[in-house]
């Protein structure tokens, strides 16, 4: 008999019922809410009078509108404090557990799940927000929702799904030093392009992926969604049961036991069948740089911005063109002579604190360019907390980093963090679309170590060889 | 949710490829919690020039596509956020339709939950589609039952769609009502599932 994937074996742990044409009713495990997507679906649970079914299945928090700076100022603009105010107020009519803006565990919905131990191997976990796939690093299966599904969950604690095909991403070999999970996943992304995974679940494989700590396997994840996937995933190991345990909401005592015992089961059998493989070898992957509109337009540090007259077809070429004027960058410019204007450190693809680390260990003994202005977000207030009582903050500081308060920030620009029109920006966040960060905003997206350099420089250097 | 069934209407053709839902709906108009009035901010960044007025250059900003129901657009449209806002604010403009040689996942579903069908052509019909649309005035007839596109000189292109989301889409169920019908289905596996997987199970208190 044909072996499973670990996505067959989630998957099919959680079919309450199917249709005849295989329409799924799938079980849902844990939802997050966030204060962007979710007042709709509660206004839509309170005109049809229903309540939510497992309350204590979901966790709420506001991360896309608060504000960065000192909290007891409040939110300046009203229409974000309205949004956050409602938040407030549905989940105490119904029920939720909400962490407050002032709450220190409050952070980016991607960080808390998996920092208190909310996310877990073998579950089903929405979101309505399409970097959800982060929490597929645990060997999870994670995806972003609608807003009606949002309300679908609330209600009912299962969605309407059909069932993905697999897509299995095998990455061998050894990535070189100063490279990390984000020069993977741009590289996976510039591979397949930004929609090779539409319609697949990825599960990430390979000797590169098993030496990625907890933190890299989410950024890995976090950006599955950039290549089309709803959801991207890591079978669970010692690294995964280790990073979960003791957490705040982690099972403790022989549910502990029990729990990683079901976990060993879940890695993807000998022989199981993937619709698609795709290899990748960590040798060629150089440290990754985004030029255009979309992140599948990337390269390597070391490359240039392509020229759109060297394109296969027209689709591209025009698609090439447009990002380039978007841009404001000539063809074949070399990367590293790009100049920048802003760095934002931060996002729920790099702001935890290994990512922290990483770039305060870069940042630490240098000067941020006079001619850029940087700043560091940390994923939740507990992340903030322990690169504090690290003497983080100080490094970023005294090498003229901003440190704000937790949230999304400029990774899309919803709080009072924009960058304005024509300022570049090296960031460590997951979208360079069009005006993402502000309107007419230019979005490089970069690794952490990436962005500290350039910070530094004034514009990207190959973080392979610089001191 | 408004049932659809079959519908004739102008097409308004946006020639892009990865259209995200960033473009579609800016952040800002994100901050509302209602659902409604979100026509204002459909590709609000593209439709204006760099002082703010009014691009006319951009297709929505065209008389000839004001009344406009059917979107004929390139692959991978509405990629990225699953901002449900993006089919919310396509549905205030007028839309109930979008054809593309292909869809991101979470906004293909998103339409469903707001009685938009979005239609998937090979690249070449959509080709066509375009060239047809250059004609001011052009417009198709989508007959979900039959699952056709039908062009002005009689053309059927056939597009596929799963069953049960045809069935939902063409009588406008609720999907939740839907969802609910299978009380006792959950309320077994849950029960099933306790056992197997009690860690599952360890809610977070209400308060």
């Amino acid at each position: 008999m044909a072996g499973k994937t670990l996505f067959d074996k989630i998957w099919d742990a959680h079919v309450v019922r199917t249709e005849p044409d295989g329409t799924t009713l799938l079980y849902v495990d844990r939802q997050l809410v966030h204060e962007v997507t979710s007042p709709q679906a509660f206004e839509g649970l309170k005109l049809a009078g229903r309540k939510p079914r497992r309350p204590g299945a979901t966790l709420a928090v506001p991360d896309h509108n608060v504000p960065t700076t000192d909290r007891k100022f409040g939110i300046a603009d009203p229409v974000s404090a309205k949004q956050i105010q409602t938040l407030e107020e549905n989940c105490r009519e119904f029920g939720i557990t909400l962490f407050g803006m002032n709450d220190v565990r409050q952070g980016i919905v991607h960080v808390i799940g998996p920092e208190q131990g909310f996310t877990l191997p073998g579950m089903t976990i929405v979101c309505g927000d399409s970097h959800t796939s982060t929490h597929g690093a645990f060997g999870a299966l994670a995806f972003g929702i609608g807003t009606s599904e949002v309300e679908h969950v609330l209600a009912t604690q299962c969605l309407t799904q059909t069932r993905p095909r697999t897509m299995e991403i095998r990455v061998d070999g050894k990535l070189s030093e100063r490279c990390s999970a984000k020069d993977v996943i741009l590289a996976i992304i510039g591979r397949i392009g930004t929609a090779g995974g539409t319609g697949y679940v990825i599960e990430y494989t390979g000797s590169v992926i098993r030496a990625l700590t907890m933190e890299g396997r989410m950024t890995l994840c976090n950006m599955s969604i950039e290549g089309g996937a709803r959801a991207g995933m890591v079978a669970p190991d010692e690294k995964t049961a280790a990073y979960i345990k003791g957490r705040p909401l982690a099972p403790g005592g022989t549910l502990w036991e029990q729990a990683v015992k079901a976990w060993q089961a879940l890695p993807t059998d000998a022989g199981a069948r993937y619709d698609q493989t795709v290899e990748l070898k960590a040798e060629r992957i150089a440290p990754q740089v985004t030029w255009g509109t979309s992140p599948g337009m990337v390269t390597g540090v070391d490359g240039k911005v392509p020229d759109p007259k060297s394109m296969p077809d027209e689709k591209s070429r025009k698609a090439t063109e447009r990002a380039l004027e978007y841009m404001g960058l000539a063809p074949n410019t070399p990367i590293m002579q790009i100049a920048i204007d802003k760095v934002f450190i931060g996002s729920c693809t790099n702001s935890r604190i290994e990512d922290l680390r990483l770039a305060a260990s870069f940042a630490k003994g240098k000067k941020v360019a006079k001619s850029v202005q940087a700043m560091v977000v940390p994923g939740s207030g507990l992340v903030k907390q322990q690169a504090e009582q690290e003497g983080l903050d100080r490094i970023f500081k005294d090498a003229g980093f901003e440190w704000r308060e937790a949230g999304c920030s400029m990774c899309l620009a919803m709080n009072a963090d924009v960058l304005q029109p024509g300022e570049r920006c090296a960031s460590t966040s997951n979208r360079n679309f069009e005006g993402r960060q502000g309107a007419g905003g230019r979005t490089h997206l970069v690794s952490p170590a990436m962005a500290v350099a350039a910070a530094v420089e004034g514009h990207f250097v190959d973080i392979r060889n610089w001191n | 949710m408004q049932a659809f069934t079959k519908h004739s209407g102008l097409v308004a053709p946006l020639d892009r490829v990865n259209v995200d839902t960033d473009q579609i709906i800016p952040k800002q108009f994100l901050k509302t919690i209602k659902r409604t009035g979100l026509r204002e901010g459909l590709f609000y960044d593209w439709r204006r020039r760099k002082d703010g007025s009014p691009d006319p250059d951009f297709f929505l900003n065209q008389p000839r596509y004001k009344h406009a129901t059917i979107l004929l657009t390139r692959d991978n449209f509405g990629c990225g956020s699953s901002r449900e806002h993006a089919p919310w604010a396509l549905l205030d403009q007028g839309f109930r339709c979008v054809i593309a040689p292909s869809f991101a996942d979470i906004f293909y579903n998103n339409c469903f939950q707001n009685g938009i069908l979005p239609v998937v052509l090979k690249a070449d019909e959509v080709q066509a589609l375009f060239k047809g649309a250059a004609q001011e005035g052009y417009r198709l007839t989508v007959d979900l039952d039959a699952q056709t596109v039908t062009t002005p000189e009689g053309t059927a292109h056939r597009f596929n769609i799963d069953p049960f989301r045809k069935n939902c889409l063409y009588k406008g169920l609720d999907a939740i009502g839907l969802s609910l019908q299978h009380e006792a289905a959950i309320a077994a596996y849950e029960k099933r599932r306790r056992t197997e997987a009690p860690w599952l199970f360890t809610d977070l208190a209400v308060r």
